[in-house]
């Protein structure tokens, strides 16, 4: 049974429809991006299903709870995003404090704060924390008591690349133990080799829900070949290859992915004229671009 | 229970850091220590020992002065949540909406507490100290520590229910102290102002006793001054003291608590992270 499920979730404001008949679930131990432009309704979806507010229809299960329950909260961990605290608390006194509404014993603080790479200043008011290290609390108190259920709201805003890539590892060991995570993020490149799947909402609807590779396979976008050359050379392969001079040494080529092969033939069968090829398949940002661009009116 | 006291001990480490702690005591014992000073010149004329004598100035000090600290302690409870967006987060926690306004409340109420203990002992040892009989009047005392407890806890529930409503802590901070305003100058300036042009009519029989109890403030000065040796010494209002049953005054200041923190969990609820 899957940790976290949406199915046909409806929510308006006023006469904005921020969530329409949005369906997908999170299995245990997944990994889920939840992307979007801002205002696509990531937020709205995920304070629903923390029961922070309701949704006007559907029906929404967290851990087989209804969310906001009791039985839900206790297995769900949150990040909000610009997730605050109170700045008279030092981030030990604040951890701690929530160690103690989940029932967990407060021995850990010390070491969760260490693990996100705050022990330094566990005895500061959070009041003179920059944003990075207000964040670093907001995952140490995500992580409280092995959540079975992580909803993060940008976790990794404001953090550097290397604390970025440890608190992934973090998120992969958790998922290794069963945990389901949904997480939204603007920062496509981090989510693109560290999630399972990717969901896309686009305006409030769901436009894509599936692996990275098989939004590829959908989206058919062209694969680039990036053919590097001579200077005294570029012209001549430009134009046997019917492609665009980059710079002064190389050439891009467009091609559909039933073409690619023959077309690497052709760039083979330059020989001489030619030093290297690249193919540099559609990113991230151009799946996200086109499956956001497909708005049902 | 246990999330009740996580929220209590967070609130009072707040307190504490946010300098609440030492403003509260500091000001109780300094306005205790100058009503005992000041409460050593009429004893020979009444009799009365020199504590119950400060008692009664010590009542109708803390009339003003526990509403106002409780407003100040509880207005920022909700809308300071909201303002800093620490709201959502914490109510993902397992705990209801009653359970945080309750830990709140303990915290706050045991800050008054202990304000008032210090501010009240300080006035009882300066009067021990000048005054060998002043032993007679520590039940007196002892009364008007606990109905000031209560006093308190009926005006942080109020302001409880401001921070939900007002959701912004500007707009609470006003609501607060109109509020106090309302309910412990005005109130007493508009009955005062009733019961004159009444001329001792029906309204000032009849109603005038009941909307004295109505009010946490009121009804904690009745109750205080009612069985007090030193009624002489306070204001016109230990008049109507003997007018209305001690039972309704005590009823008044136990109720309100109860009631006003029952509506700040209603507002509570109705607040939207």
């Amino acid at each position: 049974m899957p940790n976290l499920t949406f199915s046909e979730v409806t929510k308006t404001f006023g006469p904005t429809r921020a969530l329409n008949a949005v369906g997908f679930d999170v299995a245990p131990g997944e990994r889920v991006a939840l992307l979007g432009h801002n205002g696509a309704g990531k937020s709205t979806l995920m304070k629903i299903a923390l029961g922070l507010i309701g949704s006007d229809s559907g029906r929404i299960s967290v851990l087989g709870h209804t969310p906001g329950s009791r039985a839900a909260r206790r297995g769900v961990a949150y990040l909000p995003e610009n997730v605050a605290f109170h700045p008279a608390l030092t981030g030990l006194e604040q951890l701690r404090t929530y160690m103690r509404l989940r029932g967990e014993d407060t021995g850990g603080a010390m070491g969760l704060l260490e693990q996100v790479g705050l022990g330094h200043a566990a005895k500061r008011r959070i009041g003179t924390y920059s944003k990075g290290m207000r964040q670093r609390v907001g995952l140490a108190q995500a992580l409280i008591g092995n959540p079975r259920l992580l909803i993060l709201d940008e976790p990794t805003s404001g953090l550097d690349p290397v604390s970025r890539r440890d608190f992934y590892a973090t998120l992969d060991g958790l998922a290794a133990e069963g945990a389901s995570i949904l997480l939204s993020s603007h920062a496509l490149t981090e989510v693109e080799a560290r999630t399972d799947r990717i969901v896309i909402l686009s305006k409030g609807v769901l436009v894509a829900n599936d692996t990275l590779a098989a939004l590829r396979r959908r989206a058919a976008l062209p694969i680039q070949l990036q053919v590097s050359a001579r200077p005294e050379t570029v012209d001549e392969v430009a134009a046997q290859l019917a492609g665009e001079r980059l710079n002064g040494a190389a050439v891009s080529i467009d091609c559909g992915h039933d073409e690619k092969l023959a077309l690497l033939g052709r760039i083979a069968a330059l020989g001489p004229l030619i030093d290297d090829v690249d193919i540099i398949p559609p990113s991230l940002e151009d799946l996200y671009s086109h499956f956001s661009q497909q708005v049902p009116q | 229970m246990t999330a009740v006291l996580a929220i209590a001990l967070a609130e009072a480490q707040i307190a504490i850091r946010n300098r609440w702690v030492a403003i509260s005591v500091v000001l109780m014992a300094v306005f205790s220590l100058v009503l005992a000073a000041a409460g050593s010149a009429p004893t020979g004329t009444l009799g009365a020992d020199k504590l119950s004598i400060t008692v009664a100035s010590l009542t109708s000090l803390a009339v003003y002065l526990v509403p106002l600290l409780a407003l100040l302690m509880s207005f920022d409870a909700i809308a300071g949540e909201v303002e800093r967006g620490t709201l959502p987060l914490v109510l993902t926690y397992p705990l209801g909406r009653a359970e945080i306004l309750i830990g709140k409340f303990i915290a706050h109420l045991a800050i008054l507490t202990f304000a008032l203990a210090v501010g009240y002992g300080l006035a009882a040892g300066a009067a021990l100290w000048f005054d060998p009989r002043a032993g007679a009047g520590l039940p007196v005392l002892f009364r008007l520590g606990w109905t000031s407890a209560l006093l308190g806890a009926a005006f942080l529930a109020v302001g409880y229910a401001m921070s939900a409503l007002a959701r912004r802590p500007g707009a609470a901070a006003g609501m607060a102290i109109g509020l106090w305003l309302v309910m412990i100058v005005l109130y007493d300036l508009g009955l005062l102002a009733a019961v004159v042009a009444d001329d001792g009519g029906r309204f000032t029989t009849e109603v005038f006793p009941w909307l004295l109890v109505a009010n946490p403030a009121d009804a904690f000065r009745l109750y205080n001054l009612a069985a007090s040796e030193a009624t002489a010494a306070a204001a016109g209002i230990g008049a109507a003291a003997h007018a209305i049953p001690s039972g309704h005054a005590l009823a008044s200041i136990v109720l309100w608590p109860v009631a006003a923190l029952s509506l700040a969990v209603l507002a509570f609820r109705k607040v939207t992270p």
